[in-house]
């Protein structure tokens, strides 16, 4: 079995379940939050869904829009942090 | 021979992101979904990374899957001690198992300093607590 069929047929579907978990959480959590680190998993999965399609298409452009996620996943979970804490201090 | 490495790290990683995505539905309490998240889908990312930087061998694209496991590693605990620190502050309740709550009354209401945890500032968070039940 080569490389590129072992990603494709056990790698990347375990990856779909768990962003499908990932969902779950976002849908379900009470507390905005849990909501808030549930985007953080996702996105961070999303990156390493990108990770293991560019091994298995052997094409190496993709990595540009996986750092770009990853910047974006920091930057939104500083930001959320942030505005709550200043909404809670004005309350 | 590499690739058997590159699938073995990818495995590896796969079951931890798995894990990290089970965890964060099945922990009873935000502050486990949080610990549980930031440690495992780190690692889980940064092992498929570093698969990748194995796998291509021009320098351009080994630098890029380094960058990026790097400034993950970097910035996921700072980011998640901030959304942990903003979540006691909104008043996230904690798991009706935790035996005590060590950070009571170590915050200023108003400015959000922590005072040092040394035993002279744990007696007087006590004793105004005490002042404002009675």
């Amino acid at each position: 079995m080569s490389l590129s069929l072992y990603i494709d047929y056990i790698i990347l579907p375990i990856l779909a379940v768990s962003s499908l978990l990932a969902f779950i959480r976002l849908f379900k959590g009470p507390t905005i939050v849990d909501r808030v680190i549930a985007l953080d998993l996702l996105i961070t999965i999303g990156v390493s869904i990108i990770t293991a399609y560019s091994i298995s298409t052997q094409q190496s452009t993709f990595m540009d829009v996986a750092m770009i996620l990853a910047l974006i996943a920091f930057l939104s979970t500083i930001a959320f942090s942030y505005y709550l804490e200043k909404k809670e201090q004005n309350d | 021979m590499t690739d058997f490495i590159i699938a073995v790290l990818s495995t590896i990683g796969a079951v931890a992101i798995l894990i990290a995505a089970i965890g964060i539905i099945r922990m009873p309490d935000f502050y486990l979904r949080l610990s549980v998240t930031v440690k495992a889908a780190t690692l889980g990312s940064g092992l498929l990374l570093f698969g990748l930087a194995i796998f291509f061998p021009q320098v351009s694209v080994t630098t890029k899957a380094l960058a990026i496991g790097f400034f993950l590693l970097l910035t996921a605990p700072v980011a998640a001690h901030m959304i942990g620190r903003t979540a006691y502050f909104i008043g996230t309740a904690l798991w009706k198992g935790t035996i005590r709550d060590d950070l009571e009354g170590m915050y200023d209401k108003q400015n959000h300093r922590l005072r040092n945890g040394d035993q002279q500032a744990r007696e007087e968070a006590a004793k105004e607590q005490l002042n404002k039940k009675q």
